[in-house]
């Protein structure tokens, strides 16, 4: 079979891919580019005067204490909002394959979350509960539970980890009901006749089988928590108190726009880059290759 | 080592439609049953109740003297082979058969012996750290084998086991088979859609049609008493010709008794062409030959009954006969030209007489 279009014109071919060109440069590399370059230069306070500096930047930032604990501060989210959210969307997903009265309903109520904006999820947290006018909130203090997170940075990192993981069950739900409709049913079958419980069934067959989703929703669940979750942050804490909640995509936000630090700004969105790159990097050579059976 | 027993087995699904619409047989301890039958005649359905993959409606199945309709299929002690196999794709080939062993409790050693013994009966013994993607159709089915004689059940349970296989290993591993299981001495119920399949490894053939059994026998009794057309024309290849007939041209053949009008049945090697008409209430045809299939040892000759002009004689009664197609099959390679006309005829003791709605056979007086 032939593979490759004869086109008539020399030109056409150039021409069609165009536009896609058109947009990739214009809103993906140019700005990249313009990252880049930013971080290599350094503006007095009032913006008079620009010098470039070659790597102070980076210098400057790696040996702050304050971009390591955000590092630190985005693993640990990164990871505890992978961890609650998948763990919550596999159960529900194993709840709903199956065939129940009203399972439409259900599962679509399930996906529903994914259609509100961030920035909306973290409103709706907030009116949970924020301390003063908070329903969830309310009853907690009835408990007798001090709940402030206004003041108390772990309740802070807690609501942030909360509203940004059950906004992505619905995401992930969707994967996981997929990967669990796409195991036959005999191999299921041939697994009760051979004797292995519900649970055991579930550990043994439909988990490794699952892998593969698993594997592909972690790199995109840690991709959210790293990037999606600056809306909710901003929503809900606006990386306090006392920076407990400021991830790495908020503190180049804070430092470049609120701090007007453009320089380290632009670094710090480097380095993400770059863990971008990695994190995909790592997707396709290891997950999409290793994972399978 | 159990028979199985089925006492008026219904299914009905939670829509309403019945698939299974009363279902009597017994497998005795150590027997081959197979269910036959055009797909969606309830077959499957019916031995996943068995096996405990489906609710039973109403009626008993009963294993080795127990009642299992609330038994998991865990612990009805029945291995069962699926038509895609259903090897788990993420296990060696070792871990697919250990599976079941393992959720059991059972210990290492023996674990292993067992393996190894199934391995070796079946030739999987260089196979056993791969994966099922790393084996071909016949290996897998073989692996899936395994799975269900190491765990040495009561009762194994086949569905189609190979349908989806080539032509040229399905008669391989029929053979296979069948010979497994007489040395094991295990009962199995065996689902197929093959007639083929189904004669040649039945104990018992339990011919079924739209959720209800048509016939149960040995498979050379349904073979030459085939209790329902529907039997008839399932039941051998090519299938047997059935031909309406009016009361009248029956009266010779069924003694006087048979006024009504009925079905007669022929099979297409009890029809010789060239040879005298018929005798004392034998058959007669005049054929036109439609068409010629030469498959080595054997002809099959397909003509048409003609229309006024042509005549046929029941019990030596001159008639008009429907038109319709008839096949004779002849054994060797000579047979006649396409357009030829023929006579054909069989023997009084050959003819299968069935009433009118095809759902009853009726006797011909010798």
């Amino acid at each position: 079979m032939q593979k490759n279009a004869v086109f008539q014109s020399k030109f056409l071919p150039y021409l069609l891919v165009l536009p896609q060109l058109a947009v990739v440069l214009v809103f993906f590399y140019w700005p990249a580019v313009q990252a880049v370059i930013q971080s290599f230069l350094l503006q007095d306070a009032f913006g008079l005067s620009t010098v470039f500096v070659w790597f102070e930047n980076y210098k400057e930032l790696l040996a702050d204490p304050d971009y390591f604990a955000a590092i630190l501060r985005t693993f640990a989210f990164s990871f505890a909002i992978a961890l609650a959210s998948l763990s919550l969307a596999l159960l529900l997903a194993a709840m709903a394959d199956r065939p129940l009265r009203g399972s439409m309903f259900y599962r679509t109520l399930l996906i529903w979350p994914y259609a509100v904006a961030p920035p909306v999820v973290g409103v709706l947290w907030v009116f949970m509960l924020n301390p003063s006018l908070g329903v969830i909130a309310h009853g907690l203090r009835n408990l007798g539970v001090d709940w402030n997170p206004l003041l108390d940075g772990n309740q802070a990192a807690t609501l942030i980890i909360l509203a940004a993981a059950w906004k992505q069950i619905s995401y992930n739900f969707l994967f996981f009901l997929a990967g669990l409709q796409a195991i036959p049913s005999s191999v299921i079958e041939a697994a009760a006749i051979d004797g292995a419980r519900p649970m055991r069934r579930f550990w043994t067959i439909v988990f490794p089988l699952l892998s593969p989703t698993i594997f592909f929703l972690i790199v995109v669940n840690i991709v959210y928590a790293f990037f999606e979750t600056f809306g909710i942050i901003d929503t809900i804490t606006r990386g306090g108190p006392a920076k407990a909640t400021e991830t790495l995509v908020y503190k180049v936000y804070s430092d470049g726009l609120l701090g007007g630090n453009l320089g380290s700004s632009a670094a710090q969105s480097v380095i993400l880059m770059g863990i971008v790159i990695a994190l995909t990097a790592f997707q396709f050579r290891f997950v999409e290759r290793k994972v399978n059976y | 080592m159990a028979d199985v027993v089925l006492r008026n087995v219904r299914k009905t699904y939670p829509g309403g439609f019945e698939a299974i619409k009363g279902v009597d047989f017994a497998v005795g301890d150590g027997q081959f049953c197979v269910l036959v039958g055009p797909s969606g005649c309830g077959k499957s359905t019916l031995l996943r109740m068995v096996a405990g993959l489906e609710t039973i409606t109403a009626g008993e199945i009963d294993i080795g003297g127990r009642v299992v309709n609330q038994v998991e299929p865990a612990d009805r002690d029945i291995a069962m082979v699926f038509q895609n196999y259903a090897l788990y794709p993420h296990m060696s080939v070792y871990n697919n058969m250990a599976y079941g062993l393992r959720n059991r409790g059972m210990a290492k050693p023996e674990i292993d012996a067992r393996v190894q013994e199934a391995a070796r009966i079946l030739e999987l013994g260089s196979m056993l750290q791969r994966k099922p993607r790393q084996l071909s159709g016949g290996q897998r089915q073989r692996v899936a084998m395994g799975r269900a004689i190491v765990r040495q059940p009561k009762v194994f349970l086949f569905d189609e086991p190979l349908s989806n296989l080539d032509a040229k290993l399905r008669v391989a591993m029929r053979v296979e088979i069948r010979k497994l299981q007489r040395r094991l001495a295990t009962t199995a119920i065996y689902v197929t859609h093959d007639q083929l399949e189904a004669m040649t490894l039945a104990d018992i053939l339990v011919v079924m049609n739209g959720g209800v059994v048509e016939q149960i026998g040995s498979p050379l009794d349904v073979y030459a008493k085939p209790a329902t057309t529907f039997v008839a024309s399932f039941i051998g290849a090519p299938p047997m010709n059935l031909i309406p007939m009016a009361g009248g041209q029956l009266q010779g053949l069924a003694g006087g008794a048979a006024a009504e009008a009925g079905i007669l049945g022929v099979r297409p090697e009890d029809l010789v062409i060239g040879a005298a008409p018929a005798g004392a209430g034998g058959l007669s045809l005049a054929l036109t030959v439609e068409a010629i299939e030469r498959v080595g040892p054997e002809t099959f000759v397909y003509g048409t009954r003609g229309g006024a002009s042509e005549t046929a004689e029941v019990a030596a009664r001159p008639g008009e006969l429907p038109t319709g197609e008839v096949i004779v099959r002849v054994p060797g390679q000579t047979a006649p030209a396409i357009g030829e006309r023929i006579t054909v005829a069989a023997p009084r003791a050959s003819l299968h007489l069935f009433s009118a709605d095809g759902r009853r056979r009726l006797a011909i007086p010798a």
